[in-house]
């Protein structure tokens, strides 16, 4: 795609030149994330997120290689891999907590550009395939970070594969051969080690290359904006070279310093202490729960606490807890209304603030709490709410809302004047 | 059609946690309370405050806490406890010079297995062995202690609470809970999640240990000291690692502002 006022590619040195007719690489890169990728010009802070994530998945790539050239994935002696990369090897803790702490800012920022998503609409029409692809990575890089957990091979790590595989157990008839076949044996041992660094080491791959899809299908309708209204006009935009590689440098170094603030001070601040006890197939912790993104999933897996007719507790909690992402690949669908941003839909704002933001909190709180009352109660109250809001209160709201009025273009958003005479006034975009 | 489905699909999962809710709220309402009150929960005391020169951003280990610590470990925790992830090349940041490291080394003797024979034999420590295993043949499984700090919610305050923490079980625990009454071969620490403990009270009574520094060795500060060095084997790097994060902040800080300016000239005129 491109608007027909995108900045063209004209390589001045000769060997620029020379490689623009052999392998149009730079050509690609200026027009994917140069000066040739028109970008609307009022998008704000959260629309910093994407460039991120991108970030934080070349920092766990580049920090997961440097960890596999020390790491033994063997159950008898990947715990003590992990502390001689700790106390051995030059800069080792430097690369682990980098790598520890790197999954959990990876997960703050993509849930933060998720949520940036829901806002304002970025899922509709034209962009649903960007969304889609979005999922997919989402759900991609849970599986990259469970099998992560899993490889320091301390209780956590045991435990939880045992919880997580365990879950395939609660299919009606295959979920047992299923687990067993997933693990390479009956319980976690030497085998899912094995395969799980193997496919840890796979994954992050695919991530990139589902990521590339992603960034291609943005580009056929270009980025949307926190208005929700379409790109019109030349003054609606400005060349994402200089101006948002200016704005997502910022965003990049103020990500940097809180990032290092906690892997220099409190890089265990985020991790579970059990997880420094080497694996005890022979005892049980007394409370198993997984990493800090994955509760308020975990929170909608054990708030199904009775059996529905002939579905069984557990497998509803299963159901529920995959479906509580799969939900989000329907989402462009059950959507109707054509108004994208929440600036200007006043009835799914307070949905949004009100309803989906405290539930997810909620569902956090409750999922790294033990399994006891209240919690259970308060998740079952807002796992009701989260499923409500996507598959009951997003069609309805968007069939009965009545939005505020639209700006009539990005241009006259940003200056608060009609479209011409805001042509008037703005200088070319630099090129 | 996809709508119709989703809201079929919604009341479904919302019909089945007001099922799941009720149900809940019903046994809550029945026995008039969340949980049934358990000794260990009314009884567990989170760990004193324990101040450590290690603590907070600008700590740093205090070497001669360290050495102290070190020798409360070898004299007193040695006996069940092993340190498997430490070598006794490691010391010498402790402030030992390199024969104190190896006549260190030297009083342990470390097992060596004859491939072949099957037969153990051993050698001398030498500063690069790794502190040996301990056998043990008594009641319970004493951990190792190489990453205790962090095993262990609050870490050195854990620690130190625990070994101060031994007492007699509290009259009014039996009065509400007669069945909780420790078990013989059993020790009552209010600070460990079930109360009872395996480990016998380790630090006895005051000059338990001879500390070549003057510091006079009451139960109170071995406790300390054994905690200090314990977050030193936990994490050696500790140190370093701030060393190194002052810096980098301050850089990123630096960086942060030059970028925010470059952001700023880039758009000056540009509305947006």
């Amino acid at each position: 795609m491109s608007f027909p006022w995108a900045n063209e590619y004209k390589p001045s040195h000769p060997l620029m030149q020379w490689m623009d007719q052999k392998l149009p690489l730079p050509r690609l890169v200026y027009n994917a994330i140069g000066a040739g990728y028109p970008v609307p010009r009022n998008l704000n802070y959260m629309w910093n997120f994407g460039v991120l994530a991108g970030f934080c998945l070349v920092l766990q790539i580049v920090t997961g290689i440097v960890l596999a050239m020390h790491y033994a994935a063997h159950e008898s002696v990947a715990f003590n891999s992990v502390e001689h990369i700790m106390r051995d090897v030059n800069w080792g803790w430097l690369m682990r907590y980098a790598h520890a702490n790197g999954a959990s800012a990876f997960f703050v920022v993509i849930y933060i550009h998720i949520f940036r998503g829901f806002y304002f609409g970025s899922y509709k029409a034209p962009r649903e395939m960007v969304w889609l692809l979005g999922v997919v990575i989402f759900l991609l890089m849970m599986a990259t970070a469970f099998m992560g957990y899993v490889l320091p091979w301390g209780q956590m790590s045991f435990w939880g594969a045992q919880v997580i595989t365990g879950l395939f157990g609660a299919i009606p008839l295959v979920g047992e051969p299923l687990q067993h076949w997933l693990l390479g044996g009956f319980a976690p041992g030497n085998a899912a080690l094995n395969r799980f660094f193997s496919l840890h080491y796979l994954l992050p791959f695919v991530i990139a290359a589902v990521v590339v899809l992603h960034i291609w299908a943005l580009h056929i309708p270009g980025s949307s904006n926190p208005t929700g209204v379409e790109v019109k006009s030349e003054s609606d935009t400005v060349p994402f070279h200089p101006y948002y590689t200016a704005k997502d440098g910022f965003g990049l170094a103020v990500f940097l310093l809180l990032y290092c603030a906690v892997l220099f001070f409190a890089p265990n601040m985020l991790g579970h202490p059990d997880n420094y006890i080497p694996a005890n197939p022979m005892q049980t912790p007394a409370h198993i729960v997984p990493e800090w993104y994955f509760w308020p999933f975990y929170a909608i897996l054990r708030a199904f606490t009775v059996d529905i007719f002939f579905i069984p507790a557990k497998l509803m909690g299963v159901l529920a807890m995959f479906g509580a992402i799969l939900v989000w690949f329907f989402l462009p669908w059950l959507d109707k209304s054509p108004v994208r941003s929440g600036h200007y839909r006043p009835l799914y704002r307070k949905f949004f603030w009100f309803g989906l933001i405290p539930a997810m909190l909620v569902l956090f709180w409750c999922g790294g709490a033990p399994a006891e009352e209240p919690y259970v109660m308060l998740s079952q109250l807002a796992a009701l709410y989260y499923f409500a809001h996507f598959l009951l209160i997003i069609p309805i709201v968007s069939s009965i809302e009545r939005p505020d009025p639209l700006p009539f273009s990005i241009t006259e958003a940003v200056l608060g004047q009609d479209e011409k005479s805001a042509l008037g006034q703005t200088e070319p975009s630099a090129a | 059609m996809i709508r119709i489905l989703s809201i079929l699909v919604g009341l479904f999962f919302s019909l089945a946690l007001l099922w799941s809710f009720g149900t809940g709220a019903v046994t809550v309402m029945s026995e008039g309370q969340f949980k049934a009150p358990t000794a260990e929960h009314d009884f567990h005391k989170h760990p004193k405050a324990l101040r450590l020169a290690s603590d907070g951003a600008f700590g740093r280990f205090d070497r001669q806490q360290l050495q102290r610590g070190f020798q409360v470990y070898k004299e007193v925790c040695a006996a069940c406890h092993s340190l498997n992830l430490v070598a006794f090349r490691d010391l010498a940041q402790l402030g030992y010079n390199e024969d104190e490291v190896k006549a260190i080394a030297a009083g342990f003797e470390i097992p060596v297995y004859d491939k072949h024979t099957g037969e153990v034999a051993s050698h001398p420590g030498l500063p690069t062995d790794r502190f040996p295993p301990v056998p043990y043949a008594g009641m319970g499984s004493p951990p190792d202690l190489s990453l205790i700090a962090k095993a262990r919610h609050d870490g050195a305050a854990y620690t130190y609470s625990l070994l101060t923490g031994y007492q007699d079980q509290p009259a009014e625990l039996l009065r509400k809970f007669p069945d909780a009454r420790t078990p013989e071969g059993l020790h009552y620490n209010p600070y460990f999640a079930n109360l009872n403990l395996a480990m016998a009270p380790p630090l006895t009574g005051e000059g338990q240990v001879t500390y070549s520094d003057g510091t006079k060795a009451s139960v109170d500060q071995m406790a300390k000291d054994v905690s200090a060095f314990l977050v030193w084997t936990a994490e050696p790097k500790l140190d370093k690692r701030r060393q190194t994060g002052w810096p980098v902040l301050g850089f990123l800080l630096f960086a942060s502002v030059l970028a925010y300016l470059a952001y700023r000239n880039v758009w000056a005129g540009k509305k947006h």
